[in-house]
């Protein structure tokens, strides 16, 4: 889909006014087809009941032309600003709120952004330091890719970060990862991508773990040893028995991403970040122009 | 895994005891959403519901509605949300209250097995994430109470073939949960000696 806009300002904010509402109601294919693997291989009957309901709504979800999922999350929104895009990355701020701003009122969705401290709703899905948008610059380029994953509460809530230290090694960080899936149980909403972010240092390790679980479904690190681990992570948790919405099965999670960063010396931070078997996401391309490209699996 | 069809309101306890953790149940009748300011408001600020919860059916869920009028709302999606949050409130619940199941996502901890067989209680299982389906279910919006925590309100849906759900937590002291999560930490420990 191509929509041409003069005011850069006006494309930003169109874009992710549609590309949050979009993201609610289409999930990608490479989270269908994962599903449907699931229900083909899920060999417990509570297991079974369940992934059948889910492929069973992301249908309802399209022929009602409803959300999959009523929690509208809180809006992330994941920009890759090319060095030459002509709007400033505060203008594009500006623009991301009131795109999330106008979709909440004008479909309308759910307001879940409330403040901290006294719980009240602040309105339209945006508030102090809402959305959250995370940054990446481009050099040589002129576009700016905007990727929008709402978040839900329910697999937010199963977010966990532990400072091993050096000596726990590798088994170390498989051991957290490991108690933390079993421990969250049903909660998060299983089965879906466990983000798993390693290095850094603790901020920045919780920060790889949300990068991940914004990938495709099964994709792969581009470092052999890294995705190694995901592919070992993947099979030892669908090991668990844990299953489906917690109900025990074969199918506990849809993947495992992993993404690291280098560390200090004496550093190993491991940081778990789950996202839901509902795992929405979609993206657009905006060209220096304006004009906007629309990609739901990016 | 045996299946069942219950209404609620229900009158007879019997209704409940049938039920047997990992049995599947659809719910025909009314049910009455709830959600974790509703039950703060009720029993940390002690007021009262204005709603009979007697034999109800709670569904922990925040809905997404359009205002049609006062107190009128049209379902836009209607889906639920995490229990575990909201597990203290069980025993009272049942005690005060008597209300007979309890329906959300992710399963209560261990703490709710034993209120739920005293009082005679049920956990219903939902698929969390679910919500396209769910509002289908749900076939209207019949009331709404304490509209000023919106969207936490107290709501009162009635509901056609509402489901499947599976019993997570049975009023004979069973869990599906307890034995899922006991299982996955002794496989656990295996998977630690190989690592």
């Amino acid at each position: 889909m191509s929509v041409v806009a003069t005011d850069l300002d006006a494309a930003v904010a169109d874009a992710a006014a549609h590309l949050y509402v979009w993201a609610l109601k289409d999930i990608p294919q490479d989270l269908r087809d994962a599903l449907a693997d699931a229900a083909g291989r899920e060999t417990s009957i509570p297991g079974q009941r369940v992934l059948q309901t889910i492929l069973r709504n992301v249908t309802v979800a399209e022929d009602e032309k409803n959300l999959v999922c009523q929690d509208t999350g809180i809006a992330v929104y994941y920009c890759k600003v090319g060095e030459h895009f002509p709007l400033h990355p505060a203008r594009i701020y500006a623009a991301l709120k009131e795109g999330t701003e106008r979709a909440t009122v004008e479909h309308p969705l759910r307001s879940n952004t409330v403040h901290t401290l006294t719980r009240e709703n602040t309105g339209p899905n945006v508030g102090y330091r809402v959305p959250i948008v995370h940054w990446d610059f481009i050099p040589d380029w002129d576009g700016l890719d905007v990727k929008c994953v709402p978040k839900g509460s329910g697999s937010e809530n199963m977010s966990f970060l532990k400072m091993c230290v050096p000596a726990d090694g590798v088994t170390g960080i498989k051991k957290f990862v490991l108690e933390s899936i079993v421990g969250a149980g049903g909660k998060p909403c299983p089965p879906g991508i466990v983000g798993v972010g390693i290095g850094g240092s603790a901020d920045y390790a919780m920060h790889l773990a949300k990068e991940a679980i914004a990938r495709p479904v099964g994709t792969r690190n581009e470092d052999p040893l890294v995705a190694q681990l995901e592919g070992e992570l993947k099979d030892l948790l669908n090991e668990t028995g844990v299953g489906p919405m917690g109900l025990g099965g074969d199918v506990t999670v849809l993947s495992v991403h992993v993404e690291h960063a280098d560390t200090h010396m004496t550093l190993n931070p491991v940081a778990v970040n789950y996202q839901c078997w509902a795992a929405r996401r979609a993206s657009a391309h905006i060209a220096a122009d304006g004009s906007i490209e629309y990609e739901r699996d990016a | 895994m045996a299946t069942h069809e219950v209404t609620f309101p229900v009158t007879d306890p019997a209704e409940i005891l049938k039920l047997r953790a990992g049995d599947e149940v659809t719910v025909q009748g009314h049910i009455i959403g709830i959600r974790d300011r509703t039950q703060i408001r009720i029993f940390d600020q002690g007021i009262e519901p204005p709603m009979d919860l007697s034999g109800a059916f709670l569904l922990h869920t925040a809905p997404n509605v359009r205002k049609l009028g006062p107190g009128k709302y049209e379902k836009l999606c209607i889906g639920t949300t995490t229990s575990a949050r909201m597990v203290r409130f069980t025993e009272p619940l049942g005690s005060q209250y008597g209300v007979r199941a309890i329906c959300g996502k992710g399963g209560f901890p261990d703490e709710a097995i034993e209120p739920m067989q005293r009082l005679g209680m049920v956990y219903f299982a939902i698929v969390g994430g679910a919500a396209a389906l769910e509002t289908t279910q749900i076939e209207e919006i019949e009331e709404v109470a304490w509209e000023e925590l919106m969207p936490e309100c107290l709501w009162k849906f009635r509901v056609k073939d509402f489901g499947p759900l599976t019993v997570g937590i049975d009023a004979h002291g069973g869990s599906l949960y307890r034995d899922v999560q006991s299982r996955a930490f002794e496989r656990l420990e295996e998977i630690y000696a190989r690592l």
